[in-house]
């Protein structure tokens, strides 16, 4: 037998070349998940992504409402207009799950992330990381004669954007929240 | 009207105030409590198993005979994992079953116990919703909740978990009360949708109603409804595997099954029309084939009950979410007010180009004199039987299964019992099984290959014990047939693996499990031997010895369009290039 010519590109959600032609440019789409906070339904979220090869970019929850035991799930993922609407009604047929929302499609919307890094250094470095921190309205959360924690808020761009001026001054670790977001306005 | 009781009670009464009759299951240690408590009444007859995963087909079974939930009872560990087969087959198909697995008590989760598993985390892909009930407490709500998952929008199986002991602490129990929770889905359909539907209705020149599963699961008013629409409106009408018989076959609009070893004048009638109504049907790629070339020139409307089926597949143009019953009665009324209007000149002509079709004869297949041809025994099956208004059958999973859907036909939802979705070889005896016990006088026939029904064979006990007359019709090829197929059509006919070997004896098989064996090799035997199974009260394992090297035609071929279709007599050496064989 000849060997197979699977079309590049064509097994990012299935072995088959087989997608209709809807539009296959990748979005990025952020995702608030109204849940019943009961035992195993973080797993039921994340089993449906990997189950079905979705992809989920950032992932974060906590108990929003304890009177009603409700969880807010805000997922950020990526894909192309089909598979976004699929993750969509997947996610709304779960039956412990109560609303969803496409904030990026319901927007505006506002989102942030915290993050904490750890920074190494002595003398010019130190100066110049505390510097920078001061810049981008980092405050330091730990301080010992060789090394700084930072606390960053912001858009995840805005992290990015820091860590990358962090690296060359001794950036060892890094921890990061996901993204929470919520739609502007009332 | 509560009260206290414990666990294991609450369990049995709950099943009893939800109007359970029957359950399937097999003991063991861990669900010893609920066992002592079927053991003291009277009101719910257990059907012992020899296998968990017969008791989840034999629940479908009766679920899909019904309409109601059917329910299992197993132990934890092997006995909730020997479920799993079964829980996905319902997922994939929409069969409303409850299984409650029994666990190791809460003060031993996590410990590795003796018989314990993750059931809940094992079962989370392959059911619709589970629960672990830790609490007594929380146990009637929690079994209530079920049923009204299982039954609720689109069917689907679900499973209690339930420790040993909180079998034994007490707790109250509350009866079923109308469901509080908020999972409630849309059954009414968005009548703007509906109406513009009725529109392309009015306009269409080349229609077609393509019904599925959904339609069965609504309920038997779907049917009618779907009957009444389909005859007012003189469109014609195909189903997938899972739909048939909501349409009656004998229907003068029906077209046959469409799909891969559908009829040749309904895939070709999908491919050329102008509109297509999706009722209850999710565009499955065992339908839809090649997708880039599926109906190229047809508006599509989809109604479905389920949100995630609609634009999964195929693009729908008018989609519609709601339950089968409620959109058909909501067309049929704007239909109506709008003065009944079809373009009934092209809808005529468009039926002669189907009789065109029809005419290709795409179920002829090489009589012989010498060998019985599947299709052949399927027919007299067939003919035997179809007076039958209380004939029901189920089947395992192959070619065999195929034949049946071609060569039997339906009149009734719900008398079709067949593993669409997964495609589960072993599914057809336990589902009979299930069937006979929620039909006792009824003739249930399982149409079996000899590969898949001894999958789960063992379940012979099960049908003498309980004295289930279930007619176990084996088309014998000493084949995987199905798989023979594809390995002649893409393997260059490299049979691995697809033969059987020491297949055993299956009249002395019948006999050492006490009940009836008939043996048929010669074709002008075969209406004898069947009206000999048909006539013996009690459960038969009729061994067909049909044609070893019959394909199972028409087809289409994996990665091709509706209209590129292989008939019996076509020259089939290259027909699935290397792009089809990567698919299943």
């Amino acid at each position: 037998m000849s060997p197979l010519h699977i079309t590049k590109g064509a097994t990012s959600h299935s072995a088959y070349n087989l997608r209709p032609s809807f539009s296959e440019i990748e979005e990025r789409h952020t995702l608030a998940v109204l849940v019943e906070n009961e035992p195993g339904v973080l797993a039921r979220v994340i089993g449906l992504f990997s189950g079905r090869g979705y992809n989920i970019e950032s992932l974060t929850v906590a108990e929003v409402d304890h009177t009603g035991h409700l969880s807010r799930i805000t997922i950020v993922t990526t894909g192309t207009p089909q598979v976004i609407e699929q993750i969509k009604a997947q996610l709304g047929r779960i039956v412990v799950v109560h609303e969803v929302h496409d904030l990026t499609v319901e927007g505006p919307s506002v989102e942030r992330e915290l993050a904490m890094l750890k920074v190494v250094g002595t003398s010019e470095k130190r100066v110049e990381a505390l510097r920078l921190a001061d810049i981008f309205r980092a405050s330091v959360v730990d301080s010992t004669l060789n090394s700084f924690v930072f606390e960053i808020t912001g858009a995840p761009d805005k992290i990015e954007a820091f860590a990358e001026l962090m690296r060359p001054l001794g950036l060892t670790e890094i921890a990061r929240t996901g993204v929470a977001a919520l739609l502007r306005g009332a | 009207m509560t009260r206290e009781m414990t666990g294991a009670k609450i369990v049995v009464k709950a099943l009893k105030d939800q109007g359970v009759d029957t359950i399937f299951g097999y003991p063991g240690g861990a669900a010893l409590p609920i066992y002592d408590e079927i053991f003291q009444q009277n009101d719910i007859r257990h059907i012992l198993v020899r296998h968990e995963q017969g008791a989840v087909h034999a629940a479908e079974g009766y679920a899909r005979s019904t309409g109601k939930v059917g329910v299992c009872l197993v132990t934890s560990g092997p006995g909730a994992t020997n479920t799993v087969t079964g829980l996905t087959d319902a997922l994939l198909d929409s069969i409303p079953i409850l299984v409650i697995s029994a666990q190791v008590p809460t003060f031993l989760i996590g410990s590795d116990a003796f018989q314990e598993a993750d059931t809940v985390g094992i079962t989370r892909p392959c059911t619709k919703h589970n629960w672990l009930v830790k609490d007594t407490e929380r146990l009637a709500g929690t079994i209530h909740e079920a049923f009204h998952v299982a039954r609720s929008g689109r069917p689907g199986p679900v499973l209690i978990d339930i420790p040993k002991d909180v079998q034994f602490a007490t707790g109250t129990y509350a009866p079923p009360k109308p469901s509080t929770s908020h999972y409630q889905p849309k059954l009414k359909g968005d009548m703007d949708a509906i109406t513009e539907l009725v529109a392309a209705m009015e306009k269409a020149k080349r229609p077609v109603f393509y019904t599925g599963g959904g339609v069965v699961n609504s309920g038997p008013a779907a049917s009618i409804l779907l009957r009444e629409l389909v005859d007012a409106t003189g469109f014609p009408v195909t189903s997938t595997l899972m739909g048939l018989g909501s349409y009656p076959a004998s229907g003068k609009n029906w077209l046959g099954m469409l799909g891969m070893h559908g009829l040749y004048e309904a895939n070709l009638a999908m491919h050329g029309c102008d509109l297509m109504i999706n009722i209850g049907a999710r565009f499955d790629d065992r339908i839809t084939g090649r997708i880039d070339a599926f109906s190229p020139k047809s508006k599509k409307a989809h109604i479905d009950i389920d949100p995630s089926s609609i634009n999964k597949v195929i693009k729908a143009d008018i989609p519609i979410v709601g339950d089968v019953a409620h959109v058909l009665e909501d067309i049929l009324k704007v239909w109506k007010a709008r003065g009944r209007k079809t373009e009934a000149e092209s809808v005529a002509k468009w039926h002669s180009q189907i009789e065109e079709w029809r005419k290709v004869r795409c179920l002829d297949y090489t009589p012989s004199t010498t060998s019985i041809k599947p299709q052949y025994a399927l027919e007299r099956l067939e003919a035997l039987t179809k007076h039958r208004k209380d004939r029901f059958i189920t089947t395992e999973v192959g070619q065999h299964q195929m034949w049946a859907a071609q060569f039997l036909h339906f009149e009734d939802p719900n008398h079709w019992m067949t593993s669409g979705g997964l495609g589960t070889m072993g599914y057809g005896f336990p589902a009979s099984i299930g069937v006979q016990m929620a039909h006792p006088e009824a003739l249930v026939i399982n149409v079996a290959g000899e590969a898949s029904w001894l999958m789960n064979m063992q379940e012979m006990g099960t049908a003498v014990q309980f004295r289930l007359p279930v007619k176990q019709f084996i088309l014998n090829n000493e084949r995987l047939g199905m798989v023979r197929q594809w390995q002649d059509l893409l393997h260059g006919g490299r049979f691995s693996h697809s033969w059987s070997e020491a297949l055993p004896d299956f009249v002395k098989l019948a006999e050492a499990f006490g009940a009836k064996g008939i043996l048929c090799k010669d074709p002008a035997d075969l209406d004898d031997a069947i009206m000999e199974m048909l006539n013996h009260d009690g459960p038969v394992i009729f061994d067909c010895l049909v044609e070893k090297h019959e394909n199972c035609f028409p087809m289409i071929p994996s990665g091709k369009a509706h209209n590129e279709m292989l008939l019996g007599n076509a020259e089939t050496k290259g027909v699935i290039d290397t792009k089809g064989s990567v698919l299943v």
